[in-house]
C-alpha cells in the first residue's frame, strides 16, 4: 500500500488508521500490483501454498496463439470501444485477462478456441479472409449477425453462443479493471461512515427517511 | 529402516480442544481464562485476519479478478477449503446428496461467515410441544438466554428490540441504516404482507466497551474476507488470538488433523491422536477432558473412528446415534433488477458485510393452514458492489427488457458504445432474496464411516445419506411464491431463480447452506441421545462436544450464535465440575 492510499484512511479515525497502517507493513503488503493493476503479479497475502503455485504455473503457460489473441483483441474492442468516458477493452487489458481466465477455468477453452475458428471459417467462406484480415465493414457485417440473440438467422446460432461468451468475458474483464471500475462509478472499497441513503437520493425516489 | 513412530508428549493438559471455530474458540477462551491448561488442535494453518485478510483489495489486483476458482465464495473470501478438498474425500449413499463444506484454518468458517447472529427462540427449543414434529431439546430458551446475553456483550451484535415471541431480542449495538434497494424491498414486502426489520449481525457498528483490540466497523462491507481491524466476529480474531495474548494457559497447535479420541480401560477419554501435516508425523497428546469442536460432521467422524473394546461402535456411541439427525438449513433464492434504479446516482453504499435488513418468520402455521411445519427467514441483497469476475454476464438477457435512454425499444445483446453504456445504466439495479428455513432433523439423514474409503492420511472418511422430505420441499414452494410476490410488489423484474416442482422449487441440496448440525444430539435419555444437556457424553463423562453437533433441532436461524452460547455454557459447566472433582 502506498502513501497516497494510506492518507485516504486517515479521515476515519486515528486508531483505525494506525491499525490499518500497521497491517499494511511490508510483511503483509500486497505483492506490488496494487497500484498498477498489473495482472503479472501474484497475490500472496493470505494465500494457501497450492494457490500461489497454481497462479505461477498458469502465468507461465500460454493458451491462445498470436492469431487467436489478435482476433480476441479486435472483437473485444468492437464490444467495448473507447468513448468519451474511458478507453477500449484492449486498453484496459481485456485480452490478457481472457488469456488468463481460460487457463484458470478450462471450461472456457473449447468454446473460445472453437468459436474463434468458427468465426474465421465463416469469414473465409464469405470473404476469403480470416476475421482479423477483413476490412472493418466486413467484420461488422458478421458481428451484426451474431450479436443479437433474438433475431439470429438459422445456421448462425453457434456464432451467437460464442459472441455471448465473448461479450461476457470482455465486459467482465473491462469493468473489473481499474479503468472499468472508475468508468462504472463504483465508489466503495474505502473506509467510510455509512449513515444511510443521501437526502437528495431519498427525495428523488420519494422516500421520506432511510 | 523405517522411522515411523508415534510421538507422545509427557504433558497432561487439563483440557484438549479439537477445533478452533465458534465452538472450539469459545471453549478455549473460557477454559484458558479460568486457569485451565488447554491444548487447542486445529486441522488447518494459523490465520490472523489482521495479517492474512484480503480486505480492501481490488478485483484488478488479481488476474482472475476475484473469481472463485479455488474458493467457492471468490478468491478474496477468507475460507480455506470449500465443498471439495483435494485429498479429503467423502462419499454418499443410495443416490442421495450432501455437500460438505470445510474450512481448515484458525477460526474455521467464522472467518468468512455472514455474521447473521440470530438467537433460537422459545419455540425452537420446544418445537415438538407446539406441532408434534421432531424432538424437543432437554433445555429451554431460558437455560440458554444468560449465555446469549453474555456473548452479545463479549462479542458485539447490532439489531433492534422488536419484542417478537420467537425472535428474542439481545443486547444490541445500533443497526446500520438501510440502503436504497432495501427501502424498495421494505415497501414491496409490506404490500406483500411480509414484515422487514433491521438485521442482526455481529459487526461493531460502535466500539465495544472495554475492548482495545477491536475497532469500530469502517463500512467496507467485506466481512466475508475477514476483518483486519477485528470489526466483526471471527473466532480467530475475537477468541483464540486474544486468549493467547492475555494468558499463557492456551497452547495452540495448527495443522493437526485429529484421528481419534484415545481411551483407557474404563472407557474414559485420555487424549487424542493426530497427524501433524507439517512434518507428517503421528502424535498422541493427553488431557483430562476432551472437547470436540471440529464441526458437527468432523466431530462425529472422530467419534465413529474412535473404536475400542469399551466403545466398539465408536466412542460414546452406545445409542448408535452419532452421525444421525444430521440437518442443514433449507435455502432457495431468486433475483432480478429494479428498473426504477436505472441510471442511479453513484455513492458508497458498501455498509456492513452482514445483513442490513431481514424478514423473520412471520406466519402462524396452524392459523394459516400451511402444509409444512416451522418456517424460514428472508435475507436480501442488491445495489452497488465491487465489480468482480462475473460482473456484466448475461447482459443479452437484460438490455432488451428496458427502453434505451431515448425511450426507443432496444434489441437484446449488441456491442459497441451503446452496449458499454448499458452496463453503466444497469449498475446498482440488482436485487435478490434468499430464504433460510428450518429443515426437520430425521434419524435417516446421517453421516457414517465409509468402510472402503480413507483420506490421504489414512483416516476413514464420512459417507452421507440425506434426502429432503416433503416438509422442506413445500417450504421451498412457499418461499418461491413469497419472493415472487415481494419482487412484483416492489416493481422488480425477476431474471433468475424461479423454479418448479422438477427442481424442488429451487431448494438447495443439503449442505449448501453450511448450517449442518445435529450429529451428536443432546437429550435426557441415553438411548435417544449422544450427549446430556451439558453437551457431555452420556457414556464418557470427560468427553464433550462443543460445535453444532449437540443441536437437537435448529430453527430457521443461523446456528453460530447458538453454538457460541452452548459452548460457553458447557465450558462453565466443565469448570464447575472440575472444582467438584467430578471430572
Amino acid at each position: 500500500m502506498n502513501r497516497r492510499k494510506y492518507l485516504k484512511f486517515i479521515g476515519v479515525g486515528s486508531i483505525t488508521a494506525s491499525v490499518l497502517w500497521e497491517s499494511c507493513q511490508p510483511e503483509t503488503q500486497e505483492a506490488g500490483g496494487a497500484d498498477t493493476g498489473s495482472a503479472e503479479e501474484i497475490l500472496e497475502v493470505g494465500r494457501q501454498d497450492f494457490e500461489i503455485e497454481r497462479d505461477k504455473r498458469l502465468l507461465s503457460e500460454t493458451f491462445f496463439t498470436p492469431h487467436e489473441m489478435a482476433t480476441i483483441t479486435v472483437l473485444a474492442d468492437i464490444i467495448i470501444p473507447k468513448d468519451e468516458k474511458s478507453g477500449s477493452a484492449s486498453e484496459a487489458g481485456v485480452p490478457d485477462f481472457i488469456e488468463f481466465i481460460v487457463k484458470d477455468m478450462p471450461h472456457h477453452q473449447v468454446p473460445m478456441r472453437g468459436g474463434l475458428r468458427w468465426l474465421d471459417v465463416e469469414c473465409l467462406n464469405r470473404f476469403e479472409k480470416a476475421f482479423v484480415d477483413c476490412p472493418k465493414e466486413q467484420q461488422i457485417e458478421i458481428v451484426d449477425e451474431i450479436a443479437y440473440p433474438n433475431k439470429v438467422k438459422p445456421g448462425m446460432e453457434q456464432g451467437v453462443a460464442f459472441f455471448n461468451r465473448m461479450r461476457d468475458l470482455t465486459a467482465t474483464g473491462f469493468f473489473t479493471s481499474e479503468m472499468g471500475i472508475k468508468d462504472i462509478g463504483y465508489m466503495g472499497n474505502s473506509p467510510n461512515d455509512w449513515q444511510g441513503v443521501p437526502a437528495d437520493v431519498l427525495a428523488q425516489y420519494g422516500f421520506e427517511e432511510g | 529402516m523405517s522411522d515411523f513412530q508415534i510421538k507422545k508428549s509427557p504433558v497432561v493438559y487439563d483440557a484438549i480442544v479439537v477445533g478452533s471455530g465458534a465452538g472450539g474458540g469459545m471453549a478455549g477462551y473460557v477454559l484458558a481464562n479460568a486457569g485451565l491448561k488447554v491444548l487447542m488442535l486445529e486441522a488447518g494453518p494459523y490465520y490472523d485476519p489482521r495479517l492474512h485478510s484480503n480486505q480492501l483489495f481490488w478485483s484488478y489486483q488479481s488476474p482472475r479478478r476475484g473469481a472463485g476458482t479455488t474458493r467457492p465464495f471468490g478468491e478474496f473470501d477468507a475460507a480455506y477449503g470449500g465443498w471439495e478438498i483435494d485429498g479429503e474425500p467423502y462419499t454418499t449413499k443410495n443416490g442421495t446428496q450432501f455437500d460438505w463444506f470445510r474450512a481448515h484454518m484458525l477460526g474455521g468458517r467464522t472467518n468468512h461467515w455472514g455474521r447473521i447472529s440470530l438467537r433460537f427462540g422459545p419455540k425452537d427449543f420446544k418445537g415438538k410441544s407446539h406441532d408434534g414434529i421432531s424432538e424437543d431439546w432437554p433445555i429451554s430458551y431460558d437455560d440458554v438466554k444468560p449465555f446469549y446475553d453474555k456473548i452479545d456483550r463479549l462479542l458485539g451484535i447490532y439489531g433492534t428490540k422488536e419484542g417478537l415471541e420467537n425472535e428474542p431480542d439481545g443486547i444490541f449495538l445500533p443497526p446500520p441504516k438501510p440502503r436504497l434497494h432495501e427501502l424498495f424491498i421494505k415497501k414491496g414486502a409490506a404490500k406483500a404482507g411480509v414484515p422487514v426489520i433491521p438485521g442482526r449481525g455481529s459487526v461493531l457498528t460502535e466500539a465495544l466497551p472495554d475492548n482495545k483490540d477491536r475497532q469500530k466497523c469502517f463500512n467496507c462491507g467485506q466481512c466475508g474476507r475477514a476483518c483486519r481491524i477485528y470489526g466483526d466476529f471471527s473466532s480467530s480474531s475475537c477468541l483464540v488470538i486474544p486468549a493467547k495474548k492475555y494468558n499463557e494457559n492456551l497452547e495452540l497447535t495448527c495443522n493437526a488433523m485429529v484421528r481419534e479420541v484415545l481411551t483407557n480401560d474404563e472407557g474414559l477419554a485420555t487424549g487424542v491422536s493426530y497427524i501433524n501435516k507439517e512434518d507428517g508425523q503421528e502424535y498422541q497428546v493427553s488431557g483430562k477432558v476432551v472437547i470436540l469442536a471440529a464441526s458437527a460432521c468432523s466431530s462425529a467422524r472422530i467419534m465413529l473412528n474412535s473404536r475400542s473394546t469399551r466403545h466398539p461402535n465408536g466412542i460414546a456411541n452406545g445409542s448408535g446415534l452419532v452421525g444421525k439427525y444430521l440437518h442443514d438449513s433449507t435455502g432457495a433464492a431468486i433475483g432480478g433488477f429494479l428498473p426504477a434504479l436505472m441510471d442511479r446516482k453513484r455513492y458508497n453504499e458498501d455498509g456492513v458485510g452482514s445483513v442490513h435488513i431481514y424478514s423473520p418468520w412471520w406466519l402462524d402455521n396452524k392459523k394459516e393452514r400451511l402444509d409444512f411445519p416451522r418456517g424460514y427467514h428472508i435475507e436480501y441483497w442488491g445495489g452497488f458492489g465491487m465489480p468482480a469476475y462475473g460482473f456484466g454476464f448475461g447482459m443479452h438477457g437484460l438490455n432488451g427488457k428496458v427502453p434505451a435512454r431515448d425511450g426507443s425499444p432496444k434489441e437484446a445483446g449488441g456491442y459497441g458504445a451503446s452496449l458499454k453504456d448499458d452496463y453503466r445504466r444497469f449498475f446498482g439495479t440488482s436485487v435478490g432474496m434468499a430464504g433460510r428455513g428450518t429443515a426437520i432433523a430425521f434419524k435417516d439423514n446421517y453421516c457414517e464411516i465409509d468402510p472402503n474409503v480413507v483420506d490421504k492420511w489414512g483416516i476413514p472418511v464420512l459417507r452421507f445419506h440425506y434426502k429432503w422430505s416433503d416438509y422442506e420441499i413445500k417450504q421451498a414452494k412457499h418461499m418461491q411464491e413469497t419472493f415472487q410476490e415481494i419482487m412484483h410488489q416492489m416493481g422488480a423484474e425477476i431474471t433468475w431463480g424461479v423454479q418448479g416442482p422438477e427442481t424442488n422449487y429451487g431448494l438447495e441440496a443439503p449442505g449448501r447452506i453450511i448450517h449442518e448440525v445435529g450429529t451428536t444430539r443432546m437429550g435426557d435419555d441415553p438411548k435417544n441421545s449422544v450427549l446430556n444437556k451439558w453437551c457431555q457424553a452420556h457414556e464418557v463423562k470427560n468427553l464433550f462436544v462443543a460445535d453444532g453437533g449437540p443441536i437437537v433441532q435448529q430453527g430457521d436461524k443461523n446456528c453460530t450464535w447458538t453454538i457460541l452460547a452452548l459452548s460457553m455454557r458447557t465450558s462453565e459447566y466443565i469448570i464447575e465440575q472440575k472444582k467438584q472433582f467430578n471430572i
